[in-house]
């Protein structure tokens, strides 16, 4: 067990690395009830959010369809990335990290205010992550032939009530799935279930390791207040346009794009039998340093591979300080690894 | 509740020691530490013929977790090491006083290395964390 935004979480059940490809090549389940879930209720609440997140909340047209988003401050630095849902118009449900959930509420709520919009934090659900290529189908034979057939029918990135479920087709893992938020009595239950058709039980190790070869940032390493979506590969969830929307960080967003960034985020991979941690030099040979934000042992690639922050001028050619060595990498564009298959050229 | 022979001796950083005849001394890493560092991906080892120094670090085990380093637990000479675990590190995790022992090493000075732990000792010392 570990401490985890103040929760106590298994790294593994059993072995990290069976887990990994449980969920790369079957399915396996998550318990990711730490995130936490806010509903904000109330008739601007559209307006809240438009102002609020560096992604365009206007994206969401039909009821169910989610956002990807960064929330940022006044210097375009990130407080949080989050997913927005689009429940209704006078509600929408936001999903954020655990270790920042106080800030957040505390951000979220002081800008509610002039909106007249209602936080109410869900902490009577709980949530499950259910991942992999099977996951979709082995969830769906457990629920009403009814919700199992809206459910496979849920387009990525898309939510959908099912009864006291809420279950949308997200994931943090680079496989197709569910993210199911249930009344937390029900989760042993249902875990069981999962457990019983073929779903394995994975940890937070697995969910690092899965992530990263999808090439998914983690709040607090990858990126963080002092860091600005810009230089973090979260450029794509930022929307400028329509140029009328105001949002929290704009106008600092739009001074790092004209004058250029310094740094950009690239991915790495090692190719010497070392693993890349976070926090180590990373050496851009007339140029400038970097340094490694996250890094892990790539189950499904068999090396290491790990997320950076560099100079922007960076090309492909780096060196990594590995416990006092300097090991060459090759700086590569994340995903590593989308729905089991390598996204990338390894070296023979 | 890890795997702690009777029979061996432990150090505190959590390599093991088995008596093998003819003075030889087979090194691994306890249980209780590969479970600690969770599924090896990596082990590095020290060449055949190589003098070390009591307490020279002189391999890695590294897991998806963290790379860890092994210490000679007295002054001695490698005369094998394990090259299977070039290719399979988990023999660690899957067997880590068996198929996963590490090192074989001749230690220079005669007699029984002293500064070890019982496995009783060694229980304590990994129940403490």
């Amino acid at each position: 067990m570990v401490e985890f935004g103040g929760w106590d979480m298994p790294v593994a059940y059993g072995s990290q690395i069976e887990e990994h490809h449980a969920v790369r090549h079957a399915a396996g389940v998550f318990d990711v009830s730490h995130m936490c879930v806010v509903d904000l209720v109330g008739a601007r609440t559209r307006a809240l959010l438009s102002g609020l997140l560096a992604n365009d909340i206007g994206r969401l047209r039909v009821p169910g369809s989610a956002l990807y988003s960064c929330m940022l401050n006044d210097l375009g630095g990130v407080i949080d990335d989050l997913i927005a849902y689009y429940v209704a118009d006078d509600r929408f449900r936001l999903v954020v990290n655990a270790g920042t959930r106080d800030k957040d509420l505390a951000w979220i709520g002081a800008h509610a205010v002039a909106f007249d919009v209602r936080l109410l934090e869900r902490r009577d659900l709980a949530m499950l992550a259910v991942q992999g290529p099977l996951a979709r189908e082995r969830t769906a034979t457990l629920m009403s032939s009814e919700a199992g057939w809206t459910a496979m029918a849920l387009p990525p990135f898309y939510g959908a009530q099912l009864g006291e479920w809420f279950i949308s087709r997200t994931g943090y893992t680079g496989e197709d799935g569910f993210e199911i938020m249930l009344p937390a009595g029900e989760t042993g239950n249902l875990w069981q279930r999962l457990n019983a058709s073929g779903v394995r039980s994975c940890g937070l190790g697995a969910r690092d390791t899965l992530r990263l070869e999808a090439g998914m940032n983690l709040y607090g390493s990858d990126m963080d207040e002092q860091t600005s979506p810009l230089e973090s590969g979260l450029a794509w969830s930022v929307a400028f346009a329509p140029t009328q929307r105001e949002f929290i960080g704009r106008e600092a967003l739009e001074a790092i794009r004209a004058r250029g960034a310094e740094h950009k985020r690239v991915g790495l991979v090692l190719d010497e039998r070392a693993v890349l941690r976070s926090h180590q030099r990373v050496i851009v040979t007339g140029i400038g340093e970097g340094m490694v934000t996250s890094g892990t042992f790539s189950p499904t690639l068999s090396r290491s591979i790990g997320l950076a922050r560099v100079p922007s001028a960076t090309g492909d050619a780096v060196q990594v300080e590995v416990r006092g060595r300097l090991l060459p990498a090759v700086a590569v564009r994340p995903p590593f690894v989308r729905h089991g298959r390598p996204m990338i050229a390894l070296p023979a | 509740m890890s795997n702690i022979p009777a029979d061996l001796k432990y150090t505190r950083s959590h390599e093991w020691l088995k008596a093998l005849p003819e003075g030889i001394v087979e090194i691994g890493i306890s249980d209780h530490a590969q479970e600690s560092l969770g599924d090896l991906v990596f082990v590095e080892l020290p060449e055949v013929g190589r003098s070390l120094a009591a307490g020279e670090a002189c391999a890695v085990v590294e897991s998806v977790k963290a790379a860890s380093d092994i210490y000679a637990p007295v002054a001695a000479t490698v005369v094998a090491i394990n090259a299977q675990l070039a290719e399979a590190p988990e023999l660690i995790n899957q067997d880590p006083y068996g198929r996963g022992w590490i090192m074989r090493l001749k230690p220079t000075a005669q007699g029984a290395p002293s500064g070890l732990l019982s496995a009783h000792d060694y229980q304590a010392l990994a129940a403490a964390g």
